[in-house]
């Protein structure tokens, strides 16, 4: 009895990984060696020839670009943004749980709903935003900025709302380390002196290093995989200026039926990420404090 | 050095009753003050209000001269131990020792010059390379220390700095402490809910409870005499003898009970003993007092361990001089002369 006990408590989780992560995994993994396409019933292994097709064309390039611009700017500004957040959310003051309660809210909120506010908001014709800088004389409303049609501004676009959608999430993590920091130790260094930058760039911050890691590492991973910010604002566009590895694969394997492409397109980082991911494990467990 | 005091200082905490309770102390140039009192006493905010880790309801701080209430900590020239010594974690024991330096924007030439002096003084020199979880509790209280030690503050504050220590250092660390004190001659503010540390270390101690001052002197005066029936059963184990007849207190401390016949300028009692305590150094017997006036009246009393003990059950004559004899209210507690 005892010795089935806990295998089977964990199977239910064993399950879970394998049949949605696992299987999905070997799945791709076969379709991108293969030729496999959407309507023909014989596929051929073609060792790593979808890889090197892709590379050929411009689109995978830039988007293999887009998805490092994307997911560096947006992470950095997600990582600042946070630690501001947290450090500003952790003082007491009144209407701290309503602030914190907003903080949280483009996160609980569905996805769809949020971008397809940031859709409205940033529309051609009806943006709340350019209305807004045009009453402020910033912006020429006869012809204002076209934030979802210009490519620089397009990309610009997506990568703000993403960094919206993904900054309480970061906060979240960021607050919950700096609440497990002992009062005493910010205490002691008030009363020996530290000012407020000294305090937190030597004392708290390198305190929860680790668990900045943990949030980063999570949110480029998150980020290098999700294409929900720029599926749903400019479907890539214009012209590919937004295009992201996982959008790209999305369109190629299902909207255009090369599945094997697509499964190619959309492994391409997954060796750099899990390199990245246990690297960034790594000098998290060591740098890890008691 | 300085003279640290507070006037009038409060503290509420939201809406319940005052954790500090207008606390009027004044410490002495460079006096080792000892704060004690029983937990929720009020005694660490008091320190915390000196240190500027806690804004005060009302009331004044004064350091050195100065009103000090608009300050941040480290404008006040302090230095603060805590009790669980708050090293930083991920610095070495050199760069803990050499925050408060850098902090203070001391010449980075002299750190040095003076984080080897603090560490010398505290024995960890060898230490100095390590990280703080690498580090026994009585080696982290000497880092805490040096820490504190390294800016020269004008006042030391210190929160129960000994009590996370086993009870073998913990003696060692009072004397090396107290020593210390007394070479730097700098003003120590020191809070302990421990009599003992108390007693041994306080120039003067200063009694708290419900947030407010029951007594303050040296040892001595506070033990030999309390001012009140809390500071009387306060200090002392076991507590002094109280006992109740027409609305007077009689108290007198366990250690002044003698056997025999009551003489000249003495009390007798008839004491039957109820149970006896054997501890070593001494015994304690606990009984019942048997006189027609004290029927009743439990008392403690306590004598060297090589006396005799009294059997269990047994009545005797026991004594207590009058000049040992205390007087409270009893409807107060407050001291009071012989009736």
């Amino acid at each position: 009895m005892r010795r089935w006990l806990g295998p089977a408590l964990v199977a239910p989780a064993f399950a879970y990984i394998a049949l949605l992560v696992g299987l999905p995994v070997v799945l791709s993994l076969y379709l991108s060696v293969s030729d496999a396409r959407v309507g023909s019933d014989t596929t051929r292994f073609v060792g790593l020839a979808n890889f090197a097709g892709a590379l050929q064309t411009p689109s995978f390039r830039g988007a293999l670009i887009h998805s490092f611009l994307f997911t560096v700017i947006s992470q950095a500004l997600v990582i600042a943004g946070a630690t501001l957040l947290a450090l500003s959310l952790k003082e007491a003051f009144r209407g701290r749980g309503l602030v914190r309660l907003l903080v949280l809210l483009p996160w609980v909120a569905p996805i769809s709903l949020g971008a397809l506010g940031w859709k409205w908001l940033l529309d051609s014709l009806y943006s709340v935003v350019n209305w807004m800088l045009a009453a402020a004389g910033l912006v020429d409303p006869m012809n204002p900025p076209m934030w979802l049609g210009e490519p620089r501004l397009a990309m610009l676009s997506v990568i703000l709302v993403h960094t919206w959608r993904t900054l309480p999430f970061a906060t979240v993590i960021l607050l919950a380390g700096l609440t497990s920091i002992p009062r005493d130790i910010p205490e002691a260094a008030a009363v020996d002196g530290g000012g407020f930058w000294r305090t937190h760039f030597t004392i708290t911050l390198p305190m929860i290093r680790p668990i900045v890691l943990v949030a980063l590492l999570f949110g480029v991973v998150f980020t290098f995989t999700d294409m929900t910010a720029v599926y749903i604002l400019t479907r890539g566009g214009p012209a590919d200026a937004t295009q992201v590895l996982p959008s790209l694969a999305f369109f190629t394997g299902i909207l255009g039926g090369d599945l094997s492409g697509g499964a190619a397109i959309s492994l391409f980082l997954f060796p750099m990420l899990l390199l990245g991911a246990i690297v960034l494990l790594r000098i998290a467990r060591r740098s890890e404090v008691t | 050095m300085a003279i640290v005091a507070t006037r009038a200082l409060t503290k509420r905490f939201g809406a319940g009753e005052n954790a500090v309770d207008g606390v009027d102390i004044e410490s002495r140039d460079g006096e080792f003050l000892v704060l004690l009192g029983p937990s929720g006493s009020g005694k660490t905010t008091v320190l915390r209000m000196i240190a500027g880790l806690e804004d005060p309801t009302s009331g004044e701080v004064w350091i050195g001269g100065r009103m000090v209430n608009a300050m941040t900590p480290r404008e006040r020239g302090i230095a603060m131990v805590f009790q669980s010594y708050a090293l930083y974690p991920h610095l070495t024991v050199y760069d803990n020792i050499a925050f408060p330096l850098k902090a203070q924007g001391v010449p980075r030439s002299e750190h040095e010059a003076k984080i080897g002096w603090a560490a010398e003084k505290f024995g960890i020199v060898r230490l100095l390379e390590r990280k703080p979880r690498e580090l026994s509790g009585g080696e982290r209280q000497r880092v805490a220390l040096a820490r504190a030690l390294v800016r020269e503050p004008q006042v030391f504050l210190l929160d129960e700095p000994l009590s996370n220590l086993d009870a073998k250092l913990r003696a060692s660390a009072r004397e090396e402490l107290q020593k210390f004190q007394k070479e730097l001659g700098t003003t120590a503010v020191y809070v302990t809910h421990d009599q003992v540390e108390a007693m041994a270390l306080g120039d003067r101690v200063v009694i708290m409870d419900h947030g407010r001052v029951r007594q303050v002197g040296t040892p001595a005066e506070v033990y030999d005499d309390p001012a009140d029936t809390f500071v009387a059963t306060f200090l002392g184990s076991p507590p002094m003898n109280l006992l109740e007849r027409d609305g007077i207190l009689l108290g007198f401390r366990p250690e002044h009970v003698r056997a025999g016949s009551a003489a000249e300028g003495a009390v007798g009692f008839r004491f039957r003993c109820e149970l006896t305590e054997y501890l070593g150094s001494e015994q304690l017997a606990y009984g019942t007092l048997q006189d027609a006036a004290w029927a009743g009246r439990e008392v403690v009393w306590r004598f060297p361990s090589w006396d005799p003990a009294p059997a269990e059950g047994s009545v005797q004559d026991v004594y207590v001089e009058r000049a040992r004899l205390r007087y409270f209210d009893s409807s107060t507690g407050l001291r009071r002369p012989a009736p």
